[in-house]
């Protein structure tokens, strides 16, 4: 996906962590802060890049939050376990508790997030775009897991969620706006250019499929 | 009619009203989503009720425990749902929609103790951006008398569609 971002989130999602934060207790029951302190943007080379944060939803595998109970806590103990022995604790922290939003070029996402989607973009015709979204889901998933997971899916990626929807708006008004590309042939993506490690709500993660576009469609 | 009893007792099986006492009432509901008048129509829901919306192709034995829906709220996230069709931050609907809902084909399939069965087709018209998407299917009630007035435990659409094209999304209340 040539132009995504970790900016929007707060603003095009308001209502869903309007939702969130709410079942959590409120503001205070959680540390944004403390949440803000991994934020990362990785160029990966060959146009693909991925964000790296921590948002204050559960994941599945495995970060629990208090509205899963004593249950979820012990799932979450019981995964992390598991993975730090399979690939050590570096990458099962990564694994577990990191939210990752990877971008493949040329047209192909992994939202490792509050579920794992995958998902498609086939651009059909200039204003038409095809899209098409995989849920992944463990083998021999236990039934509260697959709830949860289910649960979270449906919240905020599914297209009745909370969440997608207002992507799907946001992107058409963009769309909407390219309609004067006649006039204004640009467009700004240079946030954070000049910061030694790139944050995941600057756009290096954008400035790295053009620049493999570029390179692949001009040749520079 | 005999009131429901609140859960965990024994519940009477519910004795079927007429037809359009049922119509009459799902003409209300239709009325209050077309008008947007969203609080209003939370209230036609009991404190048990599900809201579903399974994905295309499902039968209706399919629940939301065990396979993803479109939308599958119980009366806590369909609160929440409200709040958020209410905000203008919910981009999608902000400023609203225009929609209009018509629904046909009532029957009435059965009663238990858990209430009265409907089924009805729909056809929900929804109009943004000078485009008008069209969602139709069928819609499966169970509807319940409490203290004398008709209330919705249970709302599941089953789409008749094979592809959310081109709405592409389902941002309004079906």
């Amino acid at each position: 996906m040539n132009n995504n971002d970790g900016f929007h989130a707060s603003e095009t999602h308001e209502t869903y962590f309007g939702y969130l934060i709410d079942e959590l207790g409120g503001p205070e029951a959680v540390d944004l802060k403390a949440l803000d302190e991994i934020n990362f943007a990785h160029d990966l080379g060959n146009g693909h890049a991925v964000v790296e944060t921590r948002a204050p939803w559960g994941r599945p595998i495995a970060r629990s939050i208090p509205t899963w109970g004593e249950e979820g806590k012990a799932a979450e103990k019981r995964m992390v376990t598991e993975l730090t022995e399979r690939v050590g604790p570096d990458r099962a922290l990564k694994i577990a508790d990191r939210d990752l939003n990877m971008g493949v070029f040329p047209n192909h996402v992994i939202n490792d997030i509050l579920a794992i989607t995958v998902r498609t973009f086939y651009p059909t015709a200039p204003d038409l775009m095809t899209v098409r979204s995989w849920a992944l889901a463990p083998v021999g998933e236990a039934p509260e897991a697959r709830h949860r997971r289910l649960n979270n899916f449906l919240e905020f990626l599914g297209p009745g969620g909370f969440a997608t929807p207002d992507d799907v708006e946001a992107i058409e008004s963009a769309q909407r706006g390219y309609g004067s590309a006649k006039f204004a042939p640009w467009n700004d993506i240079s946030r954070g250019m000049l910061r030694e490690t790139p944050r995941g709500d600057d756009e290096a993660q954008m400035r790295a499929f053009w620049r493999e576009w570029n390179r692949r469609m001009e040749g520079e | 009619m005999m009131a429901v009893q609140e859960l965990g007792e024994v519940r009477q099986v519910a004795v079927p009203r007429s037809r359009v006492e049922y119509e009459d009432f799902l003409y209300l509901e239709s009325a209050l989503l077309d008008q947007w008048r969203l609080d209003e129509w939370y209230e036609l829901f009991t404190p048990d009720s599900v809201y579903e919306v399974p994905t295309m192709g499902k039968g209706l034995e399919v629940q939301p425990d065990n396979a993803l829906f479109y939308v599958a709220d119980d009366y806590r996230r369909l609160s929440h749902r409200v709040t958020r069709l209410k905000k203008p931050t919910a981009h999608a609907e902000w400023p609203h929609s225009v929609t209009v809902r018509m629904i046909s084909n009532f029957r009435i399939e059965s009663a238990d103790e858990r209430g009265v069965h409907l089924a009805c087709s729909f056809t929900t018209y929804r109009s943004k951006h000078h485009i008008t998407d069209t969602y139709i299917g069928h819609i499966y009630y169970t509807l319940v008398d409490v203290d004398g007035d008709l209330r919705i435990r249970r709302k599941r659409v089953m789409l008749g569609m094979n592809s959310l094209q081109p709405p592409g999304k389902i941002s309004i209340i079906l």
